[in-house]
């Protein structure tokens, strides 16, 4: 809780500490200063102010973390094909265990698990947890929930990370308000300390900004992270991990939700799987400019993406868009033309391997993470690098 | 047939900073919008009430001056508009909003569908829906695309669950989710802006929630707690080209090659 010291408040005073808040939730009137509903207690105040404003830290009940144990990975499979994303976080989760002498566990819900189990025994598994039933073939996000809730009360696990898929995005904030913990959405980073402590980084605030987001009053700690973001988990020739069926019970399956019928959806060329990425932002004057990049992009065979205001004109379809509220691309190289880059997208391609940035304001942030960073004008340096790339070929 | 929809202002833009020297973070003055994925979620509930009749309440939390997204959803034609606001709000995680909704919702009475928007632009997480739904104890649907059926009883959707399309058929109440693009929101009336000059929005605090325990709500009721924030980082190993258009073209033309993209 934010406490005003009135006392310390005169008006030079207030007037600094109005003009510090970035949210507008700090008001003064009639000699009074008050905090406003807008307050996100980013803390700035209580930082930056004059130590008119203090943050009274309030008791928080604490729980005893040695009872808990095992950073656990929830394993997103359809009829037996493992998401890639969760042998992301098997990898992540065997980084992340030794910091705090934690267990790495896999939980996996299903029918048909056999094939799918044999594959996660070759990845150093302590333990695959399995909850098999017919009733449980395909994901039904009630019943799911309650298999997790099944599996904390006995397991007691530290923390459980999940993928952020369309599965892990409606089960993983199920599970956390069913045991009242928290969830941190799409972490580009992760850390264990050694008091068992996730380390969550995100991008926060709608602005450039990234917050370091912690759990510690509450157990298990839950969050979801991008497909493409952390590395793959290595393939162990030896086979190891206890396989411990888990009980299903009539109770755990009976579902509010009936799927009527499912059709699978055809594959299709998605920017994920791209090796070679050219994205274009707001630097784009107009919509038939996009062919020309898409010369370059067929001459060196790159996929089109594009920022999100490029996507919200409609200039480019949502399937394009690249960063926090799209996809996440991890290219060989990426081009990004006539981007700010906003840490919204960045986190969305920040993992590429090169980064190349054209843009005509030097400061702008994507350049901050571009390995290549190109002053100048997309206009004049995209036509010219299209003639080379065409007479480099002739000769 | 009641239908609540959860809406929320966020930033007109991305354009909030940290200043590196300082740490202080940079908000510049821009304007407030409804969030975009609202729009969608809005939009279908609309056309739900026009097909089958509904009363269409829009709902929000935030600070007062948020009540300018209720008044666009007004426009666009719901019926009823509340907003939840406290000081008490403040800080509030996933978890914490999905509580202070809940609460909000239970003192509407007893809808039979709750619509949200996939996210929003400014928190990004996907969560409050789910969430919400799970302290309400009812099923929840995300990433719908379309309502196949409605019966007073139970509603049939399509579901997108990337590698496939379900048809979900839930029982009242429920809540779902809407995917972007799935319909095109209509734009507020400029006739309706006119007739409802005197519209009323309810606000409620703290003090009308049933459950008033302060434990419950904003930086309080939430499980996770910022830590710090701070400026994205540099990466390690950059380089700045700077020249006329020729020289850079031509290089870049050059570490393509070597670098075997040609």
């Amino acid at each position: 809780m934010l406490n005003i010291i009135q006392d310390k408040i005169n008006s030079e005073v207030a007037k600094e500490l109005v003009t510090l808040c970035p949210f507008k939730a700090i008001e003064y009137s009639s000699d009074k200063l008050s905090i406003t509903a807008a307050c996100k207690m980013c803390k700035l105040c209580v930082k930056h102010g004059s130590g008119a404003i203090e943050f009274v830290e309030e008791g928080k009940k604490s729980i005893d973390k040695s009872l808990y144990n095992g950073i656990t990975v929830f394993i997103d499979q359809t009829d037996g094909v493992i998401h890639p994303v969760s042998l992301e976080l098997l990898g992540e989760a065997k980084k992340l265990a030794p910091k705090a002498n934690q267990k790495v566990y896999a939980v996996v819900i299903g029918e048909d698990l056999e094939e799918s189990i044999e594959k996660l025994q070759h990845f150093g598994i302590d333990k695959i947890f399995v909850y098999t039933h017919k009733a449980l073939k395909n994901f039904k996000v009630d019943s799911y929930t309650k298999c997790f809730q099944d599996f904390i009360e006995k397991v007691k696990p530290n923390t459980i990370l999940f993928g952020a898929t369309n599965v892990g995005r409606s089960l993983a904030p199920r599970v956390a308000a069913r045991v009242k913990t928290g969830l941190t959405a799409d972490c580009t980073k992760l850390d264990m300390k050694a008091n068992s402590d996730l380390v969550q980084i995100r991008p926060a605030f709608g602005g450039n900004i990234m917050a370091q987001i912690i759990t510690t009053y509450t157990r298990p700690q839950l969050c979801t992270a991008r497909y493409k973001v952390f590395d793959l988990a290595e393939y162990v020739e030896e086979k190891s991990g206890e396989v411990v069926q888990c009980t299903v019970t009539d109770e755990m399956v009976q579902s509010k939700i009936t799927i009527q019928k499912i059709e699978k959806k055809q594959s299709e060329t998605s920017i994920s799987d791209a090796e070679v990425v050219i994205a274009l932002g707001r630097g784009v004057a107009k919509k038939e400019d996009i062919e020309f990049f898409e010369k370059l992009a067929s001459q060196i065979g790159a996929q089109l993406a594009c920022t999100r205001p490029m996507m919200e004109k409609g200039w480019m379809d949502n399937k394009r868009q690249i960063g926090l509220s799209g996809r996440t691309v991890k290219p060989k190289l990426m081009i990004c033309c006539g981007i700010s880059g906003s840490v919204q997208f960045v986190s969305g391609m920040s993992s590429a391997e090169k980064i190349i940035a054209i843009n005509t304001d030097k400061d702008a942030a994507i350049f901050n993470v571009a390995h290549i960073g190109i002053v100048g004008d997309m206009y004049e340096i995209v036509p010219k690098l299209i003639a080379n790339i065409e007479g480099g070929k002739r000769v | 047939m009641e239908i609540i929809v959860c809406i929320k202002q966020v930033p007109g833009t991305n354009s909030v900073e940290v200043d590196e020297k300082t740490g202080v973070l940079k908000r510049e003055n821009v304007a407030s919008k409804i969030n975009p994925y609202d729009l969608y979620a809005l939009e279908t509930a609309l056309a739900l009430k026009e097909e089958f009749g509904a009363k269409v309440t829009a709902l929000t939390m935030g600070p007062p001056q948020s009540k300018t997204v209720l008044e666009e959803a007004i426009w666009m034609g719901v019926d009823d508009a509340v907003i939840l606001t406290d000081r008490q709000f403040a800080g509030a995680d996933v978890l914490a909003t999905a509580y202070t909704l809940a609460q909000g919702i239970k003192k509407l009475g007893n809808p039979s569908l709750i619509i949200c928007g996939k996210q929003t632009t400014d928190g990004d997480t996907a969560q409050v829906g789910a969430e919400l739904a799970e302290v309400l104890d009812i099923p929840h649907v995300n990433n719908v695309i379309s309502v196949r059926e409605l019966t007073d009883k139970k509603i049939v959707v399509d579901a997108d669950m990337e590698t496939q399309i379900e048809r979900q058929e839930i029982h009242f109440p429920c809540l779902f989710s809407v995917d972007k693009g799935v319909n095109i929101p209509r734009l507020p009336s400029y006739k309706r802006k006119k007739e409802y000059k005197a519209f009323t929005i309810t606000s409620y605090t703290l003090a009308d929630f049933e459950d008033r325990n302060l434990e419950k709500y904003g930086l309080k009721g939430s499980p996770t707690q910022v830590e710090r924030i701070f400026a994205p980082e540099k990466s390690a190993d950059s380089e700045m080209w700077e020249g006329s258009a020729i020289e850079l073209s031509e290089r870049l033309y050059k570490q393509l090659k070597q670098e075997k993209f040609i």
